[in-house]
């Protein structure tokens, strides 16, 4: 095998032509569809750590059942759910005016994957807001200090330390599972990597897509460590 | 190590003047079955250094964490100078903020640099500008002996280092009381003294303190009273020459055979 017909099998310059340019548009929306739902997620998961871990019976059996049923169904049955079954109420949604939300795919994907990672950071913070130390606490009333400044200058920091690490692996698996967004149209990487094939029949462009969502990731892992040394400068 | 008494120990309670600061009337405490405190009845006057000594599970350590409700007793009154702490006034949370508190494991927060850590509450509590505030801890990290390590974090400080900048973090909230829960106990031998130092010198500046510890080298230098205490209740309460030499009650008597060697 030659070197030429070796570079046509795996980055074949005339594809790379035609649909090189829609990979980058495709490889933009996923970014954007992670780092949006990603963000909005964690602010609700926080929100919702904070009622699981509150002394409200109410707002703690809500927030549990909330965390059950987003970790206990697949992403896909959500989003099928939201965009297909709530689109089928195109009557009330016009109603209530909120028709231009749920008629739209991308709304639609960008409110099931953050309702959805939102269940799973949640998790995440609980757990690494328990693992501080009650000695911490304890420090912080003895200080007379808020419990809002107490949270945010002594419980949250030391929490997300933490969370860095189990909230970037969430992340990851977001970037990956987000490939779901194709099934309703969205022209994500995925999407477009779809196209692509059944355009030209050239299994290769799926390798593209994978060594794309490999480079996100990879991104990804070298902020995180990063961040994380950030964060932990207290401990070098 | 720390022989002779430094302060002329005072006055029978009857005749002892000063106001009472910390006044403490039939405290119960329970932790679900097992009755921790047993109707306490305690007066702290201003400026009295207190010990309370006694073994593990005596509930001395409960009864100081009560007088800045780290825990909630049950029944009974801790009325801090006249102040009633229980009640959810704005009052009681200025009174709260007049007590200082060292803990034994220091409960330094370990991702804030020690200056950040003495000058947290008083930006926050106190409402100090932040000038103001590192003014004014790097005048208490200079009474406990540390001001050059201002800008270290808590790791990257021994035991003893560590439990002096939590002694000047508290000193920063400039508290009319101190509690000390056995602040030496989790330092290694050679570093208790460095931190007993710091405490002798609170004690001659005239600081009311109540301290949980074992030292009894600490007590019959600073005490002025030395509460006993056992299953719940203040069994001798007293001057430490009178505890040390000649305890009233068996349990005080068989404790101390225990820990003075």
């Amino acid at each position: 095998m030659s070197l030429a017909e070796l570079q046509n099998m795996f980055l074949n310059p005339d594809l790379l032509e035609r649909y090189g340019p829609r990979f980058i548009d495709g490889l933009l929306v996923t970014g954007k569809l992670v780092a949006i739902s990603f963000t909005l997620g964690a602010l609700l998961g926080l929100l919702i750590a904070l009622g699981r871990l509150s002394s409200n019976r109410f707002l703690r059996s809500f927030t549990g059942a909330y965390v059950y049923f987003f970790r206990g169904s697949p992403l896909l049955a959500q989003l099928f759910l939201l965009y297909y079954g709530l689109g089928s109420f195109k009557g009330f949604w016009q109603d209530v005016g909120l028709w231009w939300f749920f008629r739209d795919a991308w709304f639609c994907t960008l409110l099931a994957f953050t309702l959805n990672t939102a269940a799973y950071q949640a998790e995440i913070l609980r757990g690494s807001i328990l693992s501080v130390a009650q000695g911490q606490r304890e420090a912080c009333k003895a200080l007379n200090l808020s419990r809002w400044t107490a949270f945010r200058k002594i419980i949250l920091p030391q929490s997300l330390l933490v969370a860095i690490g189990p909230l970037g692996n969430e992340l990851i698996l977001m970037i990956k599972a987000s490939a779901i967004a194709s099934l309703v149209t969205i022209y994500d990487l995925m999407g477009v990597t779809k196209m692509a094939f059944s355009r030209s029949f050239d299994f290769q462009v799926y390798l593209w897509a994978a060594v794309l969502y490999l480079l996100i990731v990879e991104v990804v892992r070298r902020s995180l460590k990063l961040i994380e040394g950030r964060l932990g400068r207290h401990l070098q | 190590m720390l022989a002779q008494p430094a302060y002329v120990h005072p006055v029978s309670p009857v005749t002892d003047t000063r106001k009472v600061v910390v006044d403490i009337a039939g405290l119960n405490k329970y932790y679900s079955a097992f009755h921790v405190l047993k109707g306490i009845d305690l007066k702290v006057r201003e400026g009295e250094r207190i010990v309370l000594c006694g073994p593990s599970g005596s509930g001395k350590s409960t009864l100081i964490r009560c007088i800045n409700r780290l825990e909630i007793a049950e029944q009974g009154r801790i009325l801090i100078n006249d102040t009633d702490l229980s009640l959810p006034t704005r009052e009681a949370s200025k009174v709260r903020s007049e007590i200082g508190m060292v803990f034994q494991h220091f409960n330094l927060f370990p991702h804030m640099s020690v200056i950040d850590n003495c000058i947290l509450a008083p930006m926050s509590v106190r409402g100090l500008s932040r000038k103001k505030a590192i003014e004014l801890a790097q005048h208490f990290l200079t009474k406990v002996g540390i001001a050059s390590q201002a800008d270290k974090y808590p790791s990257q400080l021994s035991g003893g280092q560590q439990q002096r900048v939590a002694i000047a973090r508290a000193l920063c909230m400039e508290p009319k009381i101190m509690l000390f829960d056995e602040p030496t106990s989790a330092l290694d031998p050679e570093m208790v003294s460095e931190v007993l130092d710091v405490m002798v010198n609170l004690a001659g500046s005239g600081m009311t303190m109540l301290c949980v510890t074992h030292e009894m080298g600490f007590a019959r230098q600073v005490a002025e009273r030395v509460l006993f205490l056992d299953g719940g209740m203040v069994i001798e309460d007293s001057p430490p020459e009178e505890f040390f030499n000649a305890p009233k009650s068996p349990r005080a008597k068989a404790f101390l055979a225990q820990i003075v060697h």
